[in-house]
């Protein structure tokens, strides 16, 4: 367990900066296009972390054109290339589910003062 | 090298490759191994090499074990199984077999005895469909027919019902080596193997 426990420890990454739900995060997230590469940014709020250790997620959501998009990334996935935490929430859930339901406005999350 | 390595289940992780996709491995501690006998044309009638692994406590081990291996000077191990070797292959009694020559890319089968699922009915040992489920159906998990009535009279060998499932010595093929580990003797290979934590493995080269 420990020689397991070794290699996922080896993949952690130290370079992501502490956040959490309710966030408003920016993702840098490399993008293979053929054989082209370039870095695609995705801003929006974290409405989950899930997992621990090298396995960890986060889902972040967005709005985009009107339309709801829900992204997942590895926490500690070497595509991303830099996280950057644009406001803290403050929230009251460790899962922000009912943020899908909420439309402009409401869907807003506190900011963390 | 030898064609094979014996090694212990350790369990199950997931690694980032080289593009940046994750992988699920199973870790394998495999080896040091060592050869416990040598099988040879002249006295045997066919080639292969005796690998021994896993340290049994000496008050553990029995005489005859014992007196085994200690003709390869060694102490007493717990799983042993026997490799086929080539004929150009130079091998010595006693010598120790590591994870080097192992590359990472290379294919690999590993053997080893699948987890015991007791006595299970045909629709999980042999994936039949069983019956309805409702419309006064009462064959939910039924096998069905399983034969004719005065001819043939009986029930043909092999016909699939109910038994026991798993413990069977189960073999799965072209499993690429993910990475290799030499200073700690260790093996990751692509997806699963058979068995479950701790259980001794055959790994032979593809």
């Amino acid at each position: 367990m420990d020689k397991i426990r070794a290699i996922e420890q080896q993949q952690l990454r130290d370079t992501i900066p502490a956040f959490g739900v309710g966030d408003t995060v920016k993702v840098m997230y490399k993008v293979v296009e053929g054989n082209r590469e370039r870095v695609q940014p995705f801003q929006g709020i974290v409405i989950r972390r899930h997992g621990s250790g090298n396995r960890e997620t986060f889902t972040v959501r967005k709005v985009s054109f009107a339309v709801g998009v829900e992204r997942t990334f590895p926490v500690h996935s070497p595509k991303i290339v830099n996280l950057e935490v644009v406001s803290r929430g403050k929230v009251r859930r460790a899962k922000l589910y009912y943020l899908r339901d909420k439309v402009g406005k409401a869907a807003r999350v506190k900011e963390l003062r | 090298m030898a064609s094979a390595i014996l090694g212990r289940k350790l369990g199950m992780t997931q690694v980032w490759s080289d593009d940046d996709r994750l992988i699920p491995v199973t870790v394998i501690e495999a080896g040091p191994c060592v050869v416990s006998q040598i099988r040879t044309e002249q006295r045997d009638g066919y080639r292969a090499v005796q690998l021994a692994f896993g340290d049994v406590k000496e008050s553990r081990a029995n005489k005859p074990m014992t007196g085994h291996f200690a003709k390869a000077k060694t102490t007493p191990k717990r799983f042993v199984a026997e490799v086929p070797m080539g004929e150009d292959e130079q091998i010595k009694l006693g010598q120790t077999v590591t994870v080097e020559g192992f590359e990472p890319g290379m294919q690999v089968h590993i053997t080893g005895t699948s987890k015991g699922k007791g006595f299970q009915g045909v629709m999980k040992r042999h994936n039949f469909k069983g019956g309805p489920g409702g419309h006064g159906s009462h064959a939910h998990r039924e096998p069905g027919s399983v034969g004719q009535a005065s001819t043939p009279s009986r029930v043909f060998r092999g016909t699939r019902l109910p038994g026991q499932m798993g413990g069977d010595t189960v073999t799965i093929r072209g499993v690429e080596v993910v990475r290799v580990d030499v200073e700690q003797n260790l093996l990751l290979v692509k997806g699963a193997v058979p068995g479950g934590k701790d259980s001794f493995l055959t790994i032979r080269l593809g």
